[in-house]
């Protein structure tokens, strides 16, 4: 069969399996078990009525549980376990294999050189086009322009930026523009600029921030908008001049949003994965992560330390999990 | 505001200047793929995109024709060649097709940039040489002078951008070509389509019993979704395809459509019923004093105004899917290669066909192409998708 055919058929399964559960269910749940009528009618109803929220939640719920909550605990125990010993329980060897390895250590030290800048790169860079943005008459091209790289794969923005990066020797026309432009400026020979440790880091984020500076400026243009005006007339009045108002006044106000902007990037980063896959595949001192534990488990098809890497992917991440949680329960009061 | 701050000027200036320079700075790198991707090999090789988009000027060297073939005798002792450098140089297949014209030329390499156009340059015992714009030549001397060997002529050319739509037959369209990006664009299309219908359906259906029907655990299921939003997928990556090893599954279409289901479905949950509880309380009220049942009340009244969130995260999960890598090379893609998807292949071209730009920008341009269509028509979705997800 062919996939094509194989989609429409899954799409037909699918979306007609969905809806003939949910109906049916339901008939069964108001027909059979519980009827609204006889001697028990309001009983029934009753009786119906809270058993049906569990119908309604019941496929999304089972889902939940297999794919994402099962999988946390499950890569918990893969890495105590030792899979060459048929499963047994070790302990926290893996992890001691994991912090023995200085890549892992490479790894770590990297994702926290990415956390440190792209959420405040992009954040910034966000901030300021929102605001540029916000007071011109073309600003909307502008933004769908800069909003553009959220739509471009990691995989086509690692082609994107090789391109910018390339380096070709020293005697040929470069088409790289970074180099280009490098050249121009004085430098004295093409820089493969992949390959130099430390600084191909900060290549591989620019990349990262590139793309996420749109969804910066989304939110926080959102937030701009929602500044009350009498605040920022009253500034005025006081005289105070735009870069005080912009600082003293709009900044202040809008600072929960940049903390939701703030910590949904940290998360993009704490997952960056492809980038570095495609750019470099963590040579040069670039490893991070998230393609260090891709190397275990599918390349050294080392399950122990994969998982040992994924739970601290996962620790890592707990904190924002439980803040987000928290907000959220603080809300719904 | 700016009025009152009586710097008006200034300041827009300012202002206006920045943001174009901002623009231009994250164009910049698409740009350059995307005109890549419409240049020759020769072309991208021996120039930088940039220049592609600027008229070419490059000095290059002809020959007239043979005089011993093509020379005419005009009487008088005279002799004439005459004819067109590009078309014999094999740069234009004919007259009609030169889009070139020359800016300077000269007759001896020591002086490539003597004379314009139209002038006639006297080399000397009274043989001339005429170029025009266009490469029409004509040579006259005597007997002796028109002979042996082709005079030289050195032009300046100024080309017209020249882009060619090659790539993209080759890369799209040639069946030969075994690196073609047509079945991989098939195959992400197959498992993009499953994997953003189905977990919307689902989703549905869970964010009306959390938004509008009372049950016990209820805030607790909430708290879970919110928390289920930021579990990094990397830890699902395992335990899942050892599930779906032991269940049968195994590595295919099948599998890549659950996972993206199970991974899209916290987000799709989280964004219907932030969407739905928002929905004017007495609509629902009414229909059920009316004696709807739930199922009728979600099918003819929920699922119809929650269309805006409905579309929100349909193209959501469709960008994220159709970009994603992950996942297809952990659950579908097998040792065959059968089923690649376009960005596992371009990540495979990036490491076997590094320098071949042409090539590489046009493959990254077609798996582009469609994200970028769906974001340019759909933006207003997408964006009140991204506000109802992340300001809360």
């Amino acid at each position: 069969m062919s996939p094509i055919m194989q989609a429409a058929l899954t799409i037909l399964i699918g979306v007609g399996g969905c809806v003939g559960y949910f109906y049916l269910s339901n008939q069964i749940l108001d027909r059979v078990l519980f009827p609204a009528r006889g001697a028990n009618a309001g009983r029934n109803i009753n009786r119906a009525n809270a058993i049906r929220p569990w119908l309604f939640l019941f496929p999304a719920l089972f889902a939940l549980a297999l794919y994402l909550t099962y999988p946390v605990f499950e890569t918990l125990r893969l890495s105590l376990t030792d899979r060459s010993l048929g499963g047994a329980f070790v302990g926290l060897e893996n992890y001691a294999r994991m912090t023995d390895d200085p890549k892992f250590w490479e790894a770590l030290r990297n994702n926290f050189l990415w956390l440190l800048i792209v959420p405040a790169a992009s954040t910034a860079f966000g901030l300021l086009a929102a605001q540029l943005t916000d007071r011109i008459s073309w600003g909307n091209i502008a933004k769908s322009l800069i909003f553009m790289p959220m739509a471009i794969s990691f995989v086509g923005a690692a082609v994107i930026f090789k391109l910018v990066y390339d380096a070709r020797p020293e005697d040929v026309a470069q088409i790289g523009i970074l180099n280009a432009v490098y050249l121009q400026l004085g430098g004295d020979s093409p820089i493969t600029w992949l390959t130099v440790p430390f600084w191909n880091n900060i290549f591989l984020i620019i990349v990262l921030i590139w793309i996420q500076t749109g969804f910066a400026m989304v939110i926080l243009s959102a937030a701009l908008r929602g500044i009350p005006e009498e605040t920022i007339e009253a500034a005025i009045v006081d005289g105070a001049n735009p870069f005080q108002i912009f600082f003293k006044i709009k900044v202040p106000q809008i600072a929960g949003t940049i903390v939701v902007v703030w910590t949904t990037i940290t998360i993009v980063v704490l997952k960056v994965f492809d980038i570095v896959f495609a750019m470099t595949n963590g040579q040069w001192e670039t490893q991070v992560l998230a393609n260090y534990m891709y190397d275990k488990l599918f390349r050294a098809n080392d399950w122990g330390v994969g998982s040992a890497a994924a739970m601290v992917i996962m620790i890592l991440v707990l904190p924002i999990l439980v803040w987000n949680v928290y907000n959220a329960r603080r809300e719904m009061r | 505001m700016e009025h009152i701050a009586g710097r008006k000027s200034g300041l827009s200036w300012a202002v206006h200047f920045s943001a174009l320079a901002l623009v231009i700075v994250w164009v910049l790198p698409t740009l350059g793929l995307l005109v890549s991707s419409f240049r020759t090999t020769d072309q991208i090789r021996s120039s930088g995109w940039w220049a592609a988009l600027f008229p070419a000027v490059q000095n290059e060297t002809y020959r007239t024709a043979d005089p011993d073939e093509a020379r005419v005798d005009l009487g008088d002792g005279l002799y004439l060649v005459s004819g067109n450098i590009f078309v014999e140089g094999g740069v234009a297949a004919n007259l009609d097709e030169i889009v070139r014209e020359i800016t300077v030329w000269g007759a001896s390499s020591r002086a490539i940039d003597a004379y314009q156009p139209d002038e006639v340059a006297d080399l000397g015992e009274g043989e001339t040489l005429t170029v025009t714009a266009r490469g029409d030549y004509e040579w006259r001397g005597t007997a002796d002078q028109i002979e042996g060997r082709g005079a030289r002529i050195f032009v300046t050319v100024s080309a017209p951008p020249d882009f060619t739509l090659g790539n993209y037959q080759n890369v799209l369209f040639d069946p030969s070509n075994r690196e073609g990006m047509s079945k991989a664009f098939f195959n992400t299309l197959t498992v993009t389509i499953p994997a953003t219908i189905i977990p919307i359906l689902i989703a549905a259906f869970a964010a009306y019993a959390l938004a509008w029907m009372e049950f016990p655990g209820r805030a607790l299921l909430i708290a879970a979704v919110v928390g289920l939003l930021v579990v990094p997928l990397q830890l699902a990556l395992i335990p899942l395809l050892k599930l779906h090893n032991d269940i049968g599954i195994g590595k295919g279409y099948l599998g890549v459509w659950l996972a993206h289901t199970g991974f899209g479905l916290p987000l799709a949950i989280y964004l219907l019923r932030n969407y739905m509880v928002g929905l004017p309380r007495e609509v629902i009220e009414n229909a059920r004093v009316d004696g709807a049942t739930e199922f009728q009340i979600f099918t003819r009244i929920i699922l119809p105004l929650s269309f805006p969130a409905l579309a929100s995260f349909a193209i959501f999960q469709f960008l994220w899917t159709w970009n994603d890598l992950l996942v297809a090379m952990v659950f579908l893609i097998d040792s065959s290669g059968e089923t690649t998807v376009m960005t596992r292949q371009l990540v495979e071209m990036m490491g076997t066909r590094g320098g071949d730009w042409e090539i590489l920008a046009t493959s990254a341009f077609v798996s582009i192409a469609v994200p970028l269509v769906v974001f340019f028509s759909l933006q207003r979705y997408l964006v009140r998708g991204l506000l109802a997800g992340s300001v809360k």
